[in-house]
């Protein structure tokens, strides 16, 4: 309990309080237009908090990323366009409620749903703070390292199809953070004898380069769309009272948003899956989803809200962050050093209560902000694509520059703006650069400090969470494999238009020896043989 | 008709084999520079090696990379992989104008430049409309004042500034 009044002491400044509000009604409109996700805002605002204090700075961030979902609903539901990526799964019930004259309870229905999500996520994690302090100093530079390796294996084979080309820019990340002057035996590593190049590449170039100026070029260069709105008539509170019926899809939704957002690299999109899988596959009424199931829709919505908090406990625990947003947030750490990590638990746990709280706080704010605003709100839609990328491009500027005043970075963050362009064109992650950048970093440091008190490598895994995290690593690794094997099987299948046997050489041959061993395989040459005779015998 | 290898590729198809081969060429290019451009230390760990690090990113950028390229469906430059290309090439002319405001700005002022470049930009991309216009140059003024004068952030005075009138001139250089 002194925990808790200790952490509301934190949050009780007008400071705090004004970027609640400001965080809350920023990432509603922010999730609201298509095309700025949090991602592009974040970035942007990154370099502007750092002048904060880290609760304030972090609790702006936060905001947006917890409110963005919210906000991205609208135009899932009204024009059948996901204001955020993780919006996706809304349009698919959501829209036809709009299209059968429903709009006002699929949009209630998403608001109630998004807000039980993440409540439920929040007081999940409050509960279950103290046990992660518990568990925090169990995790040392070997066990952060295993934690972080696994992070960035499950960010690679989580894009299925992809996973090669995931894995070869996760590479890049991790590529990209060694550039520059090496800190222990202070050697030049990739600077090609350039200055700028010294310093390293700073994470905020890139992130700002990948998913903020990218984002600018792919609507400057992008057709604008003609908006059909529904009108929206009537309160907004039916949806709370539609909720309180479905209250097992609700909480196992929730449930696995909770969990499957503590997961590094795993996040929003997994969840939502899972959760509208069991929805559909418990439901009475399965032929209604994606043709307007309330289930479907409160599913989708708890999934995905309750990840942000929960996203959060890897980063502030073990100071990894699980996914793009998150490591953007790493960085507001560090400039305030405050190391998130065990130490964060054991000594600032009050810190840690205090931004659950804010978050708790801030779904309230949202809920009340949608329950009244709605109608307005769902103007920001009509903003034309081309003239957003005009100002995510003048936005941009603010973010890279104010960081070092250097043209230099606003060069590199316009290259990696062409190339997160060319790799969203091509539907290819840009997420595992940052992940790579970020989480190649901590691997380095931790690899270094923890091979330095072994003696042997397997001596690296001989403590029981390291070993535990070891064998998660073995067995994602080997389910993947046998993703890809089923995978390739399915596809020799579809080509050859047979299942019977593989159609590789190898197979042919190891099925011939086959053959030639068994003694049908005999006694079908002999057979052979002796009719071969008979037919040379008669000329 | 595409084949099956085809139709199961996760994407578009135009532009992936260009793309994979700039970046597997340039992942071989990063290998070859290895020896020059990082130190083998002597008497320290391999874990603790300034080289150990790169060459894990670089070796599994190669390889991955590699198995990407020999994996894709496609073997050959096709006209539509030749038009993707062209349409990279279109954004360079956006990040020319992110340039030009980059450079003007510590010369002629945060404000200023701001003031010109929005609704330029605007009516580059055909919105000519008055109303839009207004739009744009109000767009760019409350981005100045919420950024510079309210949340402070590290934009410096502009070169021009210097030749205004005392007071007027640490105002500006301030929060314009």
């Amino acid at each position: 309990m002194d925990l808790i009044f200790s952490a509301i002491d934190i949050l009780m400044r007008w400071d705090v309080a004004l970027a609640l509000l400001a965080g809350s009604v920023g990432g509603v409109l922010i999730g609201a237009i298509p095309g700025v996700g949090p991602a592009v805002a974040i970035a942007i605002l990154l370099p502007a908090t750092f002048s904060m204090d880290p609760i304030v700075g972090l609790t702006v961030l936060l905001g947006i990323y917890g409110s963005s979902m919210y906000g991205g609903s609208i135009p899932a539901i009204l024009i059948n366009t996901p204001g955020t990526a993780v919006n996706a799964l809304t349009t698919y019930d959501g829209y036809p409620m709009t299209a059968r004259g429903e709009p006002r309870r699929a949009l209630s229905l998403a608001y109630s749903a998004s807000f039980f999500g993440g409540i439920f996520s929040v007081i999940c994690l409050i509960l279950f703070a103290p046990v992660l302090a518990k568990i925090a100093p169990m995790f040392g530079s070997r066990e952060i390292f295993m934690a972080a390796l696994l992070g960035l294996i499950l960010v690679v084979v989580a894009h299925r199809g992809q996973a090669l080309i995931a894995g070869t820019l996760a590479c890049f990340g991790i590529f990209l953070q060694t550039i520059g002057l090496e800190p222990v035996k202070y050697t030049q590593r990739y600077t090609f004898g350039q200055d700028f190049l010294g310093g390293g590449i700073n994470l905020i170039v890139v992130v700002l380069g990948l998913f903020a100026i990218s984002q600018a070029f792919v609507l400057l260069t992008d057709e604008d769309e003609k908006v059909r709105m529904t009108r929206l008539r009537g309160g907004m509170f039916q949806g709370l009272r539609e909720l309180a019926r479905h209250p097992r899809v609700a909480g196992v939704s929730a449930t696995f948003g909770v969990l499957m957002g503590m997961i590094p690299g795993v996040g929003e999109f997994t969840a939502q899956f899972m959760s509208y899988t069991y929805a559909q596959k418990t439901s009475k009424r399965p032929q209604d989803f994606g043709n307007g199931s309330s289930e479907g829709l409160i599913a989708a919505e708890t999934a995905n809200n309750a990840v942000p908090a929960a996203a959060m406990v890897p980063l502030l625990a073990l100071g990894i962050p699980g996914e793009a947003l998150t490591a953007m947030m790493l960085s507001v750490f560090y400039v305030h050093n405050v190391v998130p990590g065990p130490g964060l638990f054991q000594n600032d746990m009050d810190f840690v209560v205090a931004l659950y709280l804010a978050l708790l706080v801030l779904n309230v704010l949202v809920l009340l902000f949608l329950l009244f605003a709605t109608r307005s709100l769902i103007q920001v839609v009509r903003i034309p694509n081309r003239f957003l990328g005009v100002c995510i491009l003048t936005l941009s500027f603010v973010g890279v520059y104010s960081l070092r005043n250097s043209a230099t970075d606003c060069v590199m963050a316009a290259g990696f703006g062409i190339l997160g362009y060319i790799l969203k064109r091509l539907s290819l992650p840009s997420v595992p650069i940052i992940l790579g950048m970020v989480l190649g970093g901590i691997m380095e440091v931790k690899l270094r400090a923890g091979m330095a008190r072994v003696k042997e490598p397997l001596d690296f895994i001989d403590r029981p969470v390291a070993f535990i995290l070891f064998i998660i690593i073995i067995i994602v690794l080997a389910v993947h494999i046998l993703r890809v094997l089923k995978d390739r099987k399915e596809l020799k299948e579809a080509e050859w238009q047979t299942n019977r046997a593989s159609t590789s050489f190898g197979s042919l041959m190891w099925r011939r020896r086959n053959s030639f061993l068994k003694d049908h395989g005999k006694k079908v040459r002999a057979r052979h043989s002796k009719l071969l005779r008979r037919l040379t015998d008669l000329f | 008709m595409p084949s099956e290898r085809e139709h199961r590729f996760v994407g578009p198809r135009r532009g992936q084999l260009v793309f994979a081969l700039i970046l597997v060429g340039v992942a071989l290019l990063l290998l070859a520079l290895i020896g020059d451009q990082t130190a083998w230390v002597k008497k320290t760990k391999l874990f603790a090696q300034p080289r150990f690090w790169p060459a894990v990113a670089i070796g599994g950028m190669v390889l991955m990379g590699g198995l990407h390229l020999y994996k894709l469906p496609w073997r050959r430059v096709s006209r539509y992989d030749r038009w993707e290309v062209k349409r990279w090439g279109q954004v360079f002319e956006f990040a020319g104008w992110f340039m030009g405001y980059v450079l003007l700005v510590p010369i002629i002022g945060y404000l200023p430049v701001t003031l010109v470049f929005v609704p330029l930009l605007s009516w580059r991309m055909g919105y000519r409309s008055p109303f839009m216009l207004w739009t744009s140059a109000v767009f760019a003024v409350a981005v100045v004042v919420l950024f510079k004068a309210l949340l402070s952030v590290k934009i410096p005075g502009a070169l021009i500034y210097e030749y205004l009138p005392g007071s007027l001139r640490s105002f500006f250089i301030l929060y314009l």
